[in-house]
């Protein structure tokens, strides 16, 4: 959907919404081409093309939304209707704030066409190269490619209308040994599948996998971890969830100052950590706004070690007497802050910093991570597909895999060394680090 | 097993009759007073014209599946209502089988051409997908099934005034900040209705209608430097209005909040070994995590080994009848003709009839999760040649593969109560309701908590504890299960959001299940502080 397809259809619904107070439009065209893998052959593989269109009404200060992707007059006049009609059957919000006028965006570049043209011919094309960079089929292979180009548009009554394009795709390979002993795991993301070789993921998942055969058993207990930048990706964000504003002023996160307020400015973790979200950054290409189109810039949440900002809705922001920072989105997965994220402060190579080790434990990515507790950012998780014991600088063995209970916050806090940012996913660039005493808690017996 | 077709399904329930009868289950069938609805002519004319444009494209076999899904949701806290919001989607997919490969598109454009364009596309990513393909896929034989359903329920959730719900939260609300230190009551509902009609190139033609309901309601207590929350384990069910209302959350909401300010005077466990009694609004997710993904097929031969992970249940011909899960009294069922459950069905995304089969039975692992494509690879272990129908997809928009059905723990013969096994236990927990759950690839070694903790000592509930986990391998927990409640105890909870599969999809389902005990569990402290 071009601009000015999301501009003449946002207007469409903005005149059927001509009798309420205000109104606001959100519109999501998607695209989306994926193939996924098993056993060197392709399993499933789907082309999925849809557009919503959500309208949200606002009648005094009563608000509700309706969404549909009919898209013919009838249907759009009866979403707009039945948005009304909630809206009046709600209450009064006593945080209403009102739809955003004209705002100024900055413009990302998010979208590129061999994204965006990713045939299913191409698509099969480079899994065939996946799974030959693994040994082509020697080893067991599974793993999915998935391609989408998103058009979104927010519109409101007030005159706002913002509109940004992207494009995503992530292709990952598990590659596990014949005799079940060993599991390697490869992945690479970007808005631009020029970037991703998919032969070199392939190469890396079997790699993995035949290093990691017939692991070791240790005791499970604290221990330097040294985390590739796929691990650290895991975890760092699920800082996310603990940066609401509000929730640290009402008393229930970890950023919340024993006897009200909110702990910004005080130092919450190692000096070398530097957190932050910008969409224009050339590493993350975000989108440049949020659900109410407000402008998203950018915003560091940690700086050298001290809590910087926390995420501020509108309202939040103007009970505080603070500029907003946008609305945390749901990316599907987490409570993500809008604009991606990037986490700076050092310059080695995953290399570098195993060759800094005594002794510790190299984990390849982490699985199942869960809550324990909210008040520390406590969370549990295992490792998976490859954890290294690591002596005097190198690599020696395969481990058996471990569960954890670790907060992000307080690892943090025990940081021994800190690596150069590397592409994780679109929208994520994360470093390597080094923890110390990372709270490994019992074995498993998955491979 | 007998199946029920779909006159003995609609009529009588038939499987779940039969469980009735052996007194397995206590859950009645609703009555149900709305009618299931056909298909829209409009429907059936572009779910036709699509499967003309697979079968000329090439498609040996094709499915066609048109959804329109209804979702409403509302959220409150505290005071004031924080969300209404009111989706529908609508729109086609359509899989093919050329040459024995897969493809699958999907479109909301709603017209002719639109239909025929996702045909077409489908058969483009069948073919694509044979210069990547070892062996052909082959479907096991299912008759072809004609007619209609509707979960029964007496009132549509969605059609309940807006200012009945939001009525009904706020009152819960109101009653839970009457408790004192409790600063923060959130509440909401989550309703669903989905009409699906599935055509397939074998002469299948159902249309159902599903109506599913999540209510949610939790209290957060405030104290100097420290917070706790409680929630209550409020099951989504698939069922009608009657049920939110059964709950009376108004009535309760002051109860379940008093629980999360008595968990700030609650001492912090002490970790060690302790005798582990869990009610089913816990066990129901420990069930779920622990037997119903590991005895998904397609995990057990690596379809799922790059996203949702494989199985300690495998290979198959090493596990059918041969791997000892629990003790002898330990029967699972899966069941996607239990009455009130998420993931009950007439027909699955395949047309294959709901069927009913024990997963476990006196303690051996017996039978998997299947689909048709799945069905064929293990029946010469099982001799079932036909799909146990777990074929699910999350909308029109996404392809169906081999999804959970409900998974439930029989209750056992006497009817034991948990409070007859609070009295049999020396030193133990007892928890209440889900909290944290992480389980590794293989489902051996898992953490779970729950939302309060109680101390058993000498028979007797001897106070409350935070702070607490349990953590087990799947084969050790199951297999020190000494002790299991009897069918008055059973209680059903279940899960919105069961997610699996690449992309990602979710599935509804159920679990059934009496209060059991575990012995000499590990229990961790939670309270780490640096």
């Amino acid at each position: 959907m071009t601009r000015d397809e999301a501009k003449a259809l946002a207007d469409r619904v903005l005149a059927l919404a001509k009798g309420v107070d205000q109104a606001r439009v959100n519109i999501s065209s998607s695209w989306s081409g994926n193939t996924r893998f098993a056993d060197a052959s392709i399993s499933t593989s789907g082309g999925i093309t849809d557009v919503t269109v959500e309208v949200t009404v606002t009648i005094g200060r009563r608000r509700a939304s309706a969404s549909t992707n009919v898209l013919d007059d009838a249907s759009l006049r009866r979403t707009v209707d039945l948005a009304a009609q909630l809206a009046r059957l709600s209450p009064d919000d006593p945080e209403l704030m009102p739809e955003l006028g004209p705002q100024q965006h900055v413009i990302v570049n998010a979208y590129i066409e061999d994204t965006a043209n990713l045939t299913p011919a191409a698509r099969a094309g480079a899994v065939r190269r996946t799974i030959d960079g693994a040994g082509g089929g020697q080893i067991f292979s599974a793993g999915f490619l998935d391609a989408s180009a998103i058009a979104v548009a927010v519109a409101t009554s007030n005159g706002l209308f913002a509109f940004h394009r992207t494009t995503d795709v992530g292709l990952s390979m598990t590659a596990r040994t014949p005799d079940g002993t060993g599991s390697g795991w490869a992945s690479a993301g970007s808005r631009d599948w020029g970037k991703i070789d998919p032969a070199a993921i392939g190469r890396a998942a079997a790699r993995k996998a035949e290093s990691s055969r017939n692991p070791q058993a240790i005791d499970a207990r604290p221990m330097t971890a040294i985390l590739e930048p796929q691990a650290t990706n895991d975890l760092v964000p699920l800082l996310a969830g603990a940066l609401s504003a509000r929730a640290a002023d009402e008393g229930r996160s970890a950023f919340s100052k024993p006897g009200g307020g909110t702990r910004i400015g005080e130092k919450v973790m190692d000096e070398r950590v530097t957190l932050f979200s910008d969409p224009a950054d050339p590493d993350l290409l975000a989108m440049p706004f949020d659900v109410e189109g407000f402008p998203l810039r950018r915003t560091v949440w940690i700086e050298k070690g001290v809590l910087r900002n926390l995420s501020y809705t509108r309202f939040w922001a103007q009970r505080q007497k603070v500029p907003p920072t946008g609305t945390n989105t749901y990316d599907g997965r987490s409570n993500v802050l809008g604009g991606g994220l990037k986490m700076t402060g050092g310059t080695k190579t995953t290399d570098e910093l195993i060759a800094g080790c005594e002794r510790g434990v190299l984990v390849t990515h982490f699985f199942y991570i869960r809550s324990l507790e909210p008040r520390t950012v406590l969370f549990t998780g295992l490792t998976r597909d490859g954890a290294f014991l690591i002596e005097k600088g190198k690599v020696v063995g395969p481990l058996k895999n471990f569960r954890w209970n670790e907060s992000p916050l307080l690892m943090l806090n025990r940081l021994e060394d800190i690596g150069r940012p590397e592409a994780v996913a679109a929208g994520r660039h994360m470093p390597a680090l080094r923890i110390r005493d990372f709270n490994f808690t019992s074995l498993s017996d998955a491979v | 097993m007998k199946t029920p077709n779909r006159r003995e399904f609609i009529k009588t329930t038939a499987a779940t009759a039969a469980a009735l009868a052996s007194g397995r289950l206590h859950s009645q069938p609703a009555a149900q007073t709305i009618t299931a609805p056909s298909a829209d002519p409009l429907v059936l004319e572009l779910a036709n014209e699509a499967l003309n444009a697979a079968r000329s494209g090439g498609a040996s076999y094709a499915d066609v599946r048109v959804g329109r899904y209804r979702r409403q949701t509302i959220q409150t806290r505290e005071r004031q209502v924080t969300s209404v919001a009111d989706d529908e989607s609508y729109g086609i997919g359509v899989r093919t089988l050329v040459d024995g490969c897969w493809g699958f598109a999907a479109t909301s454009t709603m017209t002719r051409a639109g239909v025929q364009n996702a045909a077409r596309e489908a058969v483009t990513l069948s073919r694509a997908a044979k210069t990547v393909q070892r062996r052909p896929i082959e479907l096991a034989p299912s008759t072809p099934a004609v007619g209609t359903w509707m979960t029964p329920i007496q009132r549509d959730p969605i059609e309940v005034p807006l200012e009945e719900k939001i009525a009904l939260l706020l009152r819960a609300n109101e009653a839970a900040l009457k408790v004192r230190n409790v600063r923060f009551a959130n509440s909401g509902l989550q309703l669903l209705r989905e009409v699906k009609t599935l055509l397939t190139s074998e002469g299948t033609n159902v249309t159902q209608t599903f109506i599913r309901v999540g209510p949610y309601f939790s209290a957060t207590a405030i104290a100097t430097g420290d917070f706790q929350e409680y929630e209550e384990e409020l099951a989504p069910r698939g069922q009608g209005w009657e049920y939110v209302e059964s709950l009376d959350m108004p009535g309760n909401a002051e109860r379940w909040a008093s629980i999360a300010a008595e968990k700030l005077s609650a001492k912090s466990v002490e970790a060690g070994q302790y005798d582990l009694i869990l009610e089913p609004t816990n066990l129901w997710l420990t069930i779920h995590e622990s037997i119903g993904h590991p005895t998904e097929l397609d995990r057990a031969i690596g379809q799922e080994a790059n996203y949702a992970g494989t199985s300690f249940v495998a290979p198959p011909e090493k596990a059918i009848g041969k791997l000892k899960y629990g003790p002898a009294f330990m029967n699972i069922q899966a069941d996607r003709t239990q009455a009130n459950s998420l993931s009950r069905v007439a027909w699955d995304d395949e047309g294959v009839p709901a069927d009913q089969w024990l997963v476990v039975e006196n303690g051996m692992f017996k039978d998997y999760q299947t689909t048709r494509e799945q069905a064929k690879w293990i029946q010469h272990l099982t001799g079932v040649a036909r799909s146990h129908g777990c074929s699910f997809a999350e909308s029109w928009n996404a392809v169906q593969f081999q999804r959970m059905p409900n998974i439930s723990l029989l209750p056992g013969e006497r009817d034991i109560t948990v409070d007859d096994i609070v009295a049999a236990t020396d030193r133990g927990i007892l928890i209440r309701n889900t909290g944290s759950w992480s389980i590794d690839n293989q489902r051996y070694n898992f953490q779970f908590s729950g939302q309060s903790y109680h101390e058993v000592r000498n028979g007797k509930i001897v106070g409350m504890l935070r702070d607490v986990a349990y953590q087990s391998n799947t084969p050790i927990f199951w297999n020190s299960m000494d002790m299991i409640g009897g069918k008055s105890s059973y209680w059903m909870g279940g899960a919105f959001n069961d997610g699996k599969g690449e992309p990602a999809q979710i599935n509804s389902v159920s679990h059934g299940c009496p209060p059991c005990r575990f012995r000499n569990v590990t229990i961790l402290n939670t309270g780490q502080k640096s």
